[in-house]
């Protein structure tokens, strides 16, 4: 039963993501994917730096209000310190190479029916799984 | 106000409406995001549900708004149109994947998670952020390599001066 509670809450989790990059598209044209905006923000391009540091304003400020009102629903890392490092270089890699993330194609390139962004988000669930299954096996079945 | 301001203030508002979201979805808890992507373990579905719900509500709103002329606040709409796969698509996507599975975080939760002043969330972003830089340095030196090599082929295929001829 509890299960019902937990995919509902992610549903709505997920419906208000859903929100969030619709109103981006329908207002400002643009897809709201994460490691875009944010890359634009590693290379700046004159008169595109405004929008993107108030998207990432606005992830930080929700942030903080998650983690005052409902600090239940930060969790605490899976990983030592040096593996999250590893992660991170990983994702921000790969993110650029692949033109997107969880959010620009596993989002909204997957609603527009993109065949790159249905094709990127098979492969890096797939690989994501992959990598979780060798940490777990690394570990001796503890993760 | 005029429209950059007003576009900057709907980013803002629905970058926090992305971190409530992903803070309800479960998506700030990198043990969550584990437990989805382990399959053949004790496999936790809810993350297909937050997908399964930001996918339909904006696949809903793409159908209503992509045939109009131009978005509310914007004189040109920015929707990638490519189609074809490639192997840097398919390799940066698989090399993503390997990061999200080995943190739990991929890029949004790691920069929403900053906010609970977790070290491992500030580490990931900083990481997350030299990768992507490394990768925009390599191919600005790619481009400049190749820009070189293209000029330095039309100077040796541009017409020389006929060889003057000594009797």
């Amino acid at each position: 039963m509890s299960h019902w509670i937990e995919w509902s809450r992610a549903l709505a989790g997920g419906v208000l993501i859903g929100a969030s990059t619709a109103l981006f598209l329908a207002f400002n044209g643009r897809i709201a994917g994460i490691s875009g905006i944010v890359g634009g923000l590693v290379s700046i391009v004159k008169g595109d730096t405004y929008w993107r540091a108030m998207f990432v304003a606005g992830l930080v400020v929700g942030g903080l209000a998650l983690a005052l009102l409902a600090p239940w629903t930060m969790g605490a890392s899976v990983a030592s310190l040096p593996v999250v490092a590893l992660a991170g270089a990983l994702v921000g890699v790969g993110t650029r190479l692949g033109n997107g993330c969880t959010s620009g194609h596993g989002v909204c390139g997957v609603a527009r029916l993109s065949p790159r962004s249905i094709a990127a988000t098979i492969v890096f669930i797939s690989t994501g799984a992959i990598a979780v299954l060798v940490r777990r096996a690394l570990e001796g079945g503890s993760a | 106000m005029n429209t950059t301001r007003q576009q900057g203030w709907v980013a803002f508002a629905t970058g926090l409406l992305f971190a409530i979201g992903l803070g309800v979805g479960g998506m700030t808890q990198p043990a969550k995001v584990v437990g989805f992507l382990d399959f053949f373990g004790r496999w936790d579905p809810s993350l297909m549900f937050v997908m399964g719900g930001a996918l339909s509500v904006h696949a809903l709103v793409w159908r209503l708004v992509r045939h109009k002329p131009t978005p509310k606040l914007s004189t040109q709409w920015f929707v990638p149109t490519r189609r074809d796969l490639d192997r840097k698509l398919l390799g940066g996507a698989a090399i993503f994947g390997v990061g999200w599975g080995l943190g739990g975080y991929c890029p949004g939760p790691g920069i929403t998670a900053i906010a609970s002043g977790a070290v491992e969330a500030v580490v990931f972003v900083v990481a997350m952020l030299a990768g992507t830089r490394a990768v925009i340095a390599y191919e600005r030196r790619d481009a400049l390599r190749k820009a070189a090599e293209l000029s330095a082929a039309e100077t040796a295929v541009s017409p020389s001066p006929a060889p003057v001829k000594h009797h």
